[in-house]
């Protein structure tokens, strides 16, 4: 993956996914609007914490992987049995540890496996993005997904998209050498963390295990 | 129960100072359940704290624990070493916990994190409504169960005023929302439970000495305290 071309698998994620939220599309506009920023810097590989939910967006990535999509090595993952059992501290503590942005990715909405999980799940993303306000940070470093399992392709969509955001955005303020994002959010879930299965430890899609 | 609103991060900083290890106390009783000042908003607040200091290149030390009660003695006990290890107690308890945290570990620089503002009931998740101002001298037993002096915007003891129409009060909430006219509610359930006569009840003006009004009020049950 690391070698791979991180372009945007752009007709599959047409074809399966139509658009993207509506929140992401508005958010990505604020961000253009407020461009007196710092410039790109090429060199800059975010680190991005995904609390995906084991029905839907856990098993899209699986998908996407065996589909072969390509698609940015920056996120790291973590499952969860539902996007409702994300807690606000969850997202703030995996901010604290310096990740450049967090995303929960969780079922379509009206089809929770527990019926309501990924509302409250984008309530809390929701109340993430008031407090990093708060704290003078881009509300964009986090938001909120929705997916089916079978979307394989929205799931590459959504990571470069989400990707590329955090790129213009540049490095989160508080990050610091020796703390991993991805082991802080994962101490801060606890028992909650599903664990990872065999050969998808990560969010490495192509070359573990999906031979054809 | 008691309520109380989180205040902004920056009176909080400003509250904390250049005070370097801070600990944030949370209280699991009235403002855990109104989702404002327990174990886990605490652990929130720590969080944003500890991210503000960074951004800004602040060295701090911010902890966080949360008492079971932080108005009783025994509670705050429970506490005491991470109190005592602390420059600055952030606490998140209604005032009575936060003064009761200052008294006990004196001189300790307590400050509040948030805005005590009512004596509320959870109408449904998350909303909470004013119910009671603890005046002293309750007197739902003539008004249907319906507390003139917090429900009538003018604390009126015989009302309704002119201001009420349709069974609003013609006061809004600063977000432009109706208030139910209270004397409207106490006449509407006066008569379903056939009592309209007590409409008629003249009520002379309240004595609010009872109140915070007669200086701050102490309570003693002699023959409860221990021997």
């Amino acid at each position: 993956m690391a070698d791979a071309d991180v372009k945007a698998p752009e007709a599959p994620a047409a074809a399966a996914a139509p658009a993207p939220t509506a929140e992401a599309g508005a958010a990505g506009a604020e961000a253009a609007e407020e461009t007196p920023r710092k410039p790109v810097d090429p060199d800059f590989e975010p680190e991005i914490i995904v609390f995906a939910c084991h029905y839907c967006a856990y098993a899209a990535a699986d998908l996407a992987g065996s589909m072969r999509l390509q698609y940015p090595s920056n996120i790291r993952m973590i499952k969860l049995p539902c996007t409702g059992k994300l807690e606000v501290i969850h997202l703030l503590r995996a901010i604290e540890a310096g990740a450049d942005g967090v995303y929960a990715a969780g079922c379509l909405e009206g089809e929770c496996h527990y019926l309501k999980g990924n509302l409250w799940a984008r309530k809390r993303v929701n109340y993430v993005k008031t407090l990093l306000e708060e704290l003078g940070m881009e509300p964009e470093r986090v938001e909120m997904y929705n997916m089916s399992s079978a979307m394989g392709a929205k799931f590459a969509e959504v990571a470069t998209e989400f990707t590329n955001r955090i790129k213009e955005l540049g490095p989160n303020p508080v990050k610091r050498e020796g703390v991993n994002p991805h082991a802080a959010a994962r101490a801060a879930l606890g028992g909650v963390a599903m664990p990872d299965e065999a050969g998808s430890s990560t969010a490495v899609p192509v070359e573990e295990g999906h031979a054809e | 129960m008691i309520t109380a609103d989180r205040k902004p991060l920056d009176e909080i900083i400003a509250l904390v100072g250049d005070n370097k290890k801070v600990l944030v106390a949370g209280c699991d009783t009235c403002v855990a359940i109104c989702l404002t000042g327990g174990e886990k908003e605490a652990e929130i607040l720590a969080s944003e704290l500890r991210i503000k200091a960074e951004q800004d290149g602040r060295a701090v030390e911010v902890e966080h624990t949360a008492a079971i009660r932080q108005c009783e003695w025994e509670y705050l006990d429970m506490i005491a070493d991470k109190v005592e290890a602390a420059d600055v107690v952030v606490s998140m308890a209604c005032g009575i916990g936060i003064q009761s945290m200052a008294e006990k570990f004196a001189p300790k620089i307590v400050v509040p994190a948030v805005n005590t503002n009512m004596l509320g009931m959870p109408q449904e998740h998350a909303v909470w409504l004013e119910r009671c101002g603890a005046c002293g001298e309750c007197v739902i037993g003539e008004t249907a169960g319906i507390c003139p002096v917090v429900r009538c915007s003018k604390s009126l003891m015989n009302g309704p005023c002119g201001g009420s129409h349709d069974g609003h009060c013609e006061v809004t909430t600063p977000e432009k929302e109706e208030i139910d006219c209270a004397w409207a509610l106490i006449w509407d359930r006066l008569k379903a439970q056939g009592r309209e006569e007590m409409m008629y009840i003249n009520r002379p003006p309240k004595n609010w000495s009872k109140s915070s009004s007669g200086g701050p009020r102490k309570m003693v049950r002699e023959e409860a305290k221990p021997v």
